[in-house]
């Protein structure tokens, strides 16, 4: 009662305390802990594996910790409780659909699970960008134009927390990105969504904290910028091969270290502006890259591990 | 729309846009009914020739019986020649007042028969022929409604048999399929209650079995097969409905327990064919041996076939209730309560 209170006061939409859940010697979940704030977008990154389904669906209420408490608006999901229900949105990682039924008849079928209209799950397909398949079976669309109904229908009900287990797996880029113009209106409307995904560079776009979750724990949680600027690792100039001599840019001023391959020369810098501006004036800055460091640097740093999405 | 029968229709379409599945509900039990129906349609109509020679008041008067077959020779020797031979059971003569029968004692059964309707005959006609009212009289009919055909058997059989094929399957497969595929993972996320759920399969299971009652007693009505609702059929009804929702039950209990719809299906004609066999679907119950009359007891099926047959074939009254609507209920109940408990939301 007295932490209800509390998450009401300060705008927790989550609020995950040290739950835990292991299946047989496997920590699936070893002690995790995490809080949401309401009309944040909260990704979490990890490999397969790595326990996001069952954190996510332990903070839906769908699987019981081992131990550890849950508050989902200020109330707890285990057991099943059907006041959170309406206010909560999901979708699952496999996708669920009724057999045999169309598109539209899915949604409907949702829809009327909440007592929403048949009006609105035909405004969800436009949202995803469905319309013209309205009428195809489940069974015949494809597993991006799957996952966008999967993820119309956790919308269909207009819930205030949405998960997203993988939203964007299976997507070609255009409707990736039509997915993310998805998100972040609902997230403008003031919803709060938490999300897994494989796509560091795409959480770093959308989120505004991310998680990094390996085999049960998660390593690292702040803003992406903040994570990779903690990384404090060096900016990466890339020339191409032959098109600058190597001795030449191990003398410019502020390069750390000079590293080349069959297309490229990377200079390792901490300071890129003098970099920069040494590698202008030397009239040598075409078909030149700048990489600063990315989640997938702070997953490495973090694991010891290559990231493999 | 609400969740209830949107679920439903869901379930609706699930069933009737799959073609095999419309095809062992409506269209393998109707092949049974046309077999068995064609195949015993003159079963119990057939007549005994007898072969007979001269004319006369008796002649005349067996031939009106309706029950013996009339085939005219023109001498006793040739006709009785043929009794010799096997060919005919017995052969009469009437030339004026003098008769002659002669049968074949080869068969005693049927010899005792002709040879009983022969008498009947002869000897009202005596009695007639006195002028004297007759001092006993004897109220004749046979015990069954007076249509009684062996369509009013084989339909009620095959009947329970489909309906019960497919409550099993139906909703087994709905249950093992939805939790495959996550919906019952995914419906449980929606404020939904688990009787909605269950209570909308029910409905839907009932619907299917309705449907497949009326076009079972519509062909069965068809000319050719000649059924008739006679009697006390409409009470029929309660145990045709107890009948569907224990069939309803096992499906249920076989859905729980099995996690693929091949698994499903196979437990599921586990289930039902044994019963369908001991339970008078394809063959008359009361001609198998009596061990096996009392094992088919156990079988919810036997109490469907047998409790629609007591209405629809044998006119009896409402006290022929209490016995199938007793054990089909004790069926609803026992198995619904253990599918209850062994029922999962998804698989672990
Ligand atoms: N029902 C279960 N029974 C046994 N083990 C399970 C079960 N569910 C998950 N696990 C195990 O728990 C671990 C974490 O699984 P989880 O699905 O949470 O990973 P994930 O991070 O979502 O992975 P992915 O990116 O592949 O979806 C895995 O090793 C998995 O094998
Ligand atoms: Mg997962």
């Amino acid at each position: 009662m007295f932490s209800h209170v509390i998450n009401a006061g300060n705008g927790a939409a989550v609020v995950v305390e040290d739950i835990r859940k292991a299946y047989g010697d496997l920590n699936a979940v070893d002690g995790v802990s995490l809080s949401v704030s309401e009309g944040e977008f909260f990704g979490i990154l990890g490999p397969n594996g790595a326990g996001k389904t069952t954190t996510l669906e332990i903070i839906e209420g769908l699987r019981e910790p081992d131990s550890g408490t849950v508050r989902l608006l200020g109330e707890s999901p285990w057991p099943r409780n059907s006041a959170l229900l309406p206010r909560i949105g999901v979708q699952l990682q496999a996708s669920s659909f009724f057999e045999k039924l169309t598109a539209r008849e899915q949604l409907e079928t949702f829809a009327s699970l909440y007592g929403v209209g048949a009006a609105r799950a035909a405004e969800m397909l436009d949202l995803v960008g469905l319309a013209d398949k309205a009428d195809t079976r489940e069974d015949k669309l494809s597993g991006g134009q799957r996952q966008r109904l999967s993820i119309a229908c956790a919308l269909v009900h207009d819930p205030d927390v949405l998960f997203l287990d993988e939203p964007t797996a299976a997507l070609d880029p255009q409707a990736r990105r039509n997915l993310w113009d998805v998100l972040r209106a609902i997230q403008e409307r003031g919803k709060t969504i938490l999300y897994t995904t494989h796509y560091l560079d795409e959480a770093e776009i959308l989120c505004d904290r991310v998680a990094i979750m390996d085999r049960g724990r998660i390593l690292a949680m702040d803003r992406p910028a903040a994570l990779v600027r903690g990384l404090d690792a060096p900016t990466q100039v890339r020339l191409e091969r032959g098109s600058f001599p190597r001795p030449d840019a191990e003398a410019l001023p502020g390069a750390d270290q000079v590293s080349e391959d069959e297309q490229s020369l990377t200079i390792s810098t901490r300071r890129p502006a003098d970099v920069l501006s040494a590698l202008a004036d030397r009239g040598a800055l075409d078909g030149l890259q700048v990489r600063t460091a990315t989640l997938e640097d702070v997953f490495l740093d973090l694991t010891g591990r290559e990231y493999r999405a | 729309m609400t969740a209830f029968r949107s679920l439903a229709l869901a379930m609706l379409k699930g069933f009737y846009r799959d073609r095999a599945t419309l095809f062992f509900t409506f269209v393998f039990p109707l092949m049974f009914l046309v077999v068995f129906g064609l195949l015993f349609r003159d079963a119990g109509a057939e007549k005994i020739t007898v072969g007979a020679v001269g004319e006369g008041p008796v002649i005349t008067a067996l031939r009106e019986t309706g029950v013996l077959e009339l085939e005219r020779h023109d001498s006793m020797d040739e006709a009785v020649r043929l009794v010799r031979d096997g060919d005919l059971p017995a052969a009469i003569e009437q030339r004026g007042e003098a008769l002659t029968f002669r049968f074949a004692a080869s068969d005693q059964t049927q010899a005792g028969t002709i040879r009983g309707i022969v008498d009947g005959v002869v000897n009202q006609l005596n009695l007639a022929d006195t002028n004297q009212a007759p001092r006993y009289t004897v109220d004749t009919s046979n015990v069954e409604d007076s249509s009684l055909k062996p369509i009013q058997y084989i339909t009620p059989g095959v009947m329970s048999w489909g309906v019960a094929v497919t409550s099993v399957f139906g909703a087994a497969l709905t249950l093992v399929n939805w939790r495959k595929k996550q919906v019952l993972r995914r419906i449980r996320l929606a404020p939904v209650r688990a009787t909605t759920v269950l209570t909308s399969r029910v409905v839907v299971t009932i619907g299917v079995a309705m449907v497949q009652a009326l076009i079972f007693l519509g062909i069965g009505a068809l000319p050719v097969f000649g059924l008739q609702l006679v009697g006390t059929w409409v009470l029929a009804v309660p145990v045709f409905l107890l009948g569907v929702l224990a069939f309803f039950a096992i499906g249920m209990l076989v859905g729980a327990l099995c996690r693929t719809e091949e698994a499903a299906s196979g437990a599921a004609n586990i289930v039902v064919l044994p019963m369908a066999f001991l339970s008078g679907t394809f063959f008359p119950i009361d001609q198998s041996p009596a061990w096996m009359q009392a094992v088919s007891n156990v079988f919810p099926l036997r109490h469907m076939n047998d409790g629609i047959m007591d209405f629809l074939v044998r006119g009896r009254d409402a006290s022929a209730l209490l016995v199938p609507c007793l054990v089909l209920t004790a069926f609803v109940v026992v198995v619904g309560a253990i599918s209850a408990k062994v029922f999962q939301w998804e698989d672990s």
